[in-house]
């Protein structure tokens, strides 16, 4: 009985001052909108730049480096072990790029419950014979399904079928770049020689395009039966892991644990993209920022059409007192008001909000470097929605405590005898 | 019933501050009983209102104790006082003071909407009743605003027994009316106290009206001159 009481004299007096009411609403609305809008937005767009990368890379990548031994000979002399040793010209030890038993390492991962899958790759540094000249590349062996699967190769293969590098035999996916500068079309052979002499013809069956020039110049992809045999290697030479996870989070901590097991060495997605990261928190933080700029200044907007309202009321406020309305009621009163204000405009404000993304989303957006984006990219996650939700009736509670609190205190008789 | 106090005031003084500290009200003490007409009489600035808004623990800056009901209310806390008037007191001020912003029905029912002690039909059907009584419940949906003076102040006593007060207390009712409609409202009390035995304050400064009361508290300067 009570709460509807409040309600019913909330909602007079807002009828009362409907067209200050109106704007205060859509101040809300606007700010509401803008914020859903610029949030998704701006982390539609995160996501894509941050997929560019992160969706490709591995979370951890096993590898054995090309590196000088950590111990050398003379430290095990107990003739010396008091001694400093002055070592000069230190040369990396001739180790193998393979990695040792590879096979009981990947059903290692496996059966960890944090894995979600491993992929095996060699890269290899060869050179493509066009007519007269070599040009460089790195052909990368892989397991075509689960490369595909683990890290969206089939997404960036913008011509022919992926899964024709594992049914046909010596076949070759070009980087674009490379692609065009050898003049290389779909069904033509191109002739590779490998580091060590080794020559052979691969089938080109299709285009790999991963937005980063850089990348397409040079990466071209082979089933990792194909490198192996290029390499005149058995089927057990693979010299890297790749293991993607649940939680891409959890990476640092298993690659240290891995390294430590195998002894071999470990990258993890954070410490090598540590700039993407930071780019990511700092556009992010940006745009929070600015949109909770806009909900402050909708809250003072509520703040003022409340205060002027407590004004223009004051005999009302002084009447509900003298009747036997506690301070506590009219408080509660302006508090409804503000938060109506907040709740009415912050759900149209997330409609529109919707609406916008949907209108940002049919934007054509498409880049030659961004093979599967066709119009501008847009988050829907529901996080928005509700941290906006909730901002909402936050600023707008605060705009209208104070105001609240001053008519609660309005002293009943100071109105009533100064008329 | 009659002889059981409704107010009973004892040695209230109050005092402005501004410009300097005066003494409005000097040791101030009374008693209304129940089903009293009683009407406080005297010049402007004699403190009568100050005394009236104490007394209807609006104005709760004064030294002294007051009993309403026999319950002692000086010191309470503000939302027991609140309580207080709300179920025990009914207002008529000089300025009609209806809500604008509702029908009449609604301006009634207010007072008994915030006791809660009746559901929402039973309270309309009250409303209705009060507003039979001062011959208004064919304007029980107008607008407040849409009201004469007269008409407005009838409402506003209707509203005032509401919640079956106590006591009503009234500050000039009939001061901003006309002659006609000041004896209208003026029989309407005099009816309240003859046919329903209501106990009424009212502070006048209209000797013609406070003749029909049954009591004339007189106050001069501060001081009661005959309880």
């Amino acid at each position: 009985m009570k709460t509807s009481l409040i309600l019913n004299m909330a909602r007079a007096l807002m009828l009362a001052r409907f067209k200050q009411t109106v704007v205060a609403g859509v101040g809300v609305v606007f700010s509401i909108t803008m914020f859903v809008t610029l949030l998704s937005f701006m982390n539609g767009l995160n996501q894509l730049l941050d997929g560019l990368i992160l969706n490709r890379t591995p979370h951890i990548r096993f590898y054995n480096e090309i590196k000088a031994s950590t111990s050398q000979p003379i430290e095990a002399s107990e003739a010396f072990s008091d001694h400093y040793h002055i070592i000069r010209s230190i040369k990396p030890a001739a180790s193998r790029t393979s990695i040792y038993n590879n096979e009981a390492i990947i059903r290692t991962f496996k059966d960890d419950l944090r894995v979600k899958g491993v992929a095996r790759k060699i890269a290899a540094q060869v050179f493509f014979n066009v007519g007269a000249l070599d040009v460089s590349g790195v052909i990368n062996g892989i397991d075509v399904e689960e490369e595909s699967r683990l890290f969206a190769f089939e997404d960036y293969v913008i011509a022919g079928d992926f899964l024709d590098l594992k049914y046909t035999a010596n076949s070759i996916i070009l980087g674009k770049g490379a692609a065009d500068r050898m003049l290389a079309e779909i069904g033509d052979v191109v002739q590779v020689t490998t580091a060590q002499g080794n020559r052979i013809q691969l089938k080109v069956v299709g285009y790999y395009q991963s937005g980063l020039g850089e990348l397409d110049n040079v990466q071209s992809y082979a089933s990792i039966g194909t490198v192996q045999k290029m390499l005149s290697e058995t089927p057990s030479y693979v010299t890297d892991i790749q293991v993607k996870l649940h939680d891409f989070d959890l990476a640092p901590e298993m690659a240290r644990e891995y390294k430590e097991i195998f002894g071999i060495d470990a990258d993890d997605i954070q410490t090598v993209n540590a700039q993407f990261e930071a780019g990511t928190g700092i556009r992010s933080m940006i745009s929070y920022a600015v949109g909770i700029t806009l909900l402050i200044v909708s809250g003072f907007g509520i703040y003022n059409i409340l205060n002027m309202m407590i004004y223009e009321k004051m005999d009302t406020i002084a009447i509900l007192k003298a009747i036997g309305f506690s301070g506590r009621d009219v408080n509660m009163i302006f508090i409804t008001i503000a938060l109506a204000i907040g709740f009415f405009g912050g759900i149209i404000g997330l409609f529109f909000g919707f609406l916008a993304g949907l209108g940002i989303e049919q934007v054509p957006f498409e880049l030659e470097a961004l093979p599967t984006i066709k119009t501008l990219p847009v988050d829907f996650n529901p996080k928005y929605y509700i941290i906006a939700g909730v901002f909402s009736l936050v600023t707008t509670y605060f705009a209208g405590y104070f105001p609240a609190r001053k008519a609660s205190s309005i002293d009943p008789v100071d109105i009533i005898r100064g008329k | 019933m009659r002889g059981k106090p409704v107010i009973e005031a004892q040695k209230i003084n109050k005092y402005f501050y501004s410009p300097e500290k005066t003494r409005v009200l000097k040791d101030v003490t009374f008693q209304v009983t129940r089903g009293e007409f009683v009407s406080i009489m005297g010049k402007s600035g004699c403190g009568k209102s100050t005394l009236l808004y104490i007394l209807s623990t609006m104005d709760t800056d004064y030294e002294g104790s007051l009993l309403i009901d026999e319950e002692e209310v000086s010191g309470k806390k503000a939302n027991r006082l609140s309580e207080i008037r709300n179920e025990k007191i009914g207002f008529v001020f000089q300025f009609h003071y209806l809500l604008n912003e509702f029908s009449v029905l609604e301006n009634v029912m207010i007072p008994g909407l915030k006791l809660g002690k009746k559901s929402k039909e039973e309270l309309e059907h009250v409303a209705m009743e009060k507003l039979r009584i001062f011959d208004m419940q064919d304007h029980a949906l107008k607008k407040a605003n849409q009201l004469s003076g007269g008409q407005k102040q009838r409402v506003a006593i209707a509203r005032s027994l509401m919640n079956d007060p106590l006591i009503i207390m009234g500050d000039e009712p009939t001061g901003n009316l006309d002659k006609k409609n000041s004896d209208i409202v003026f029989n309407i009390f005099k009816e309240l106290a003859q046919e329903f035995h209501q106990t009424m304050l009212i502070v006048t400064h209209d000797p013609e009206f406070a003749a029909g009361t049954d009591r004339i508290i007189e106050m001069e300067d501060g001081r009661v001159l005959n309880s």
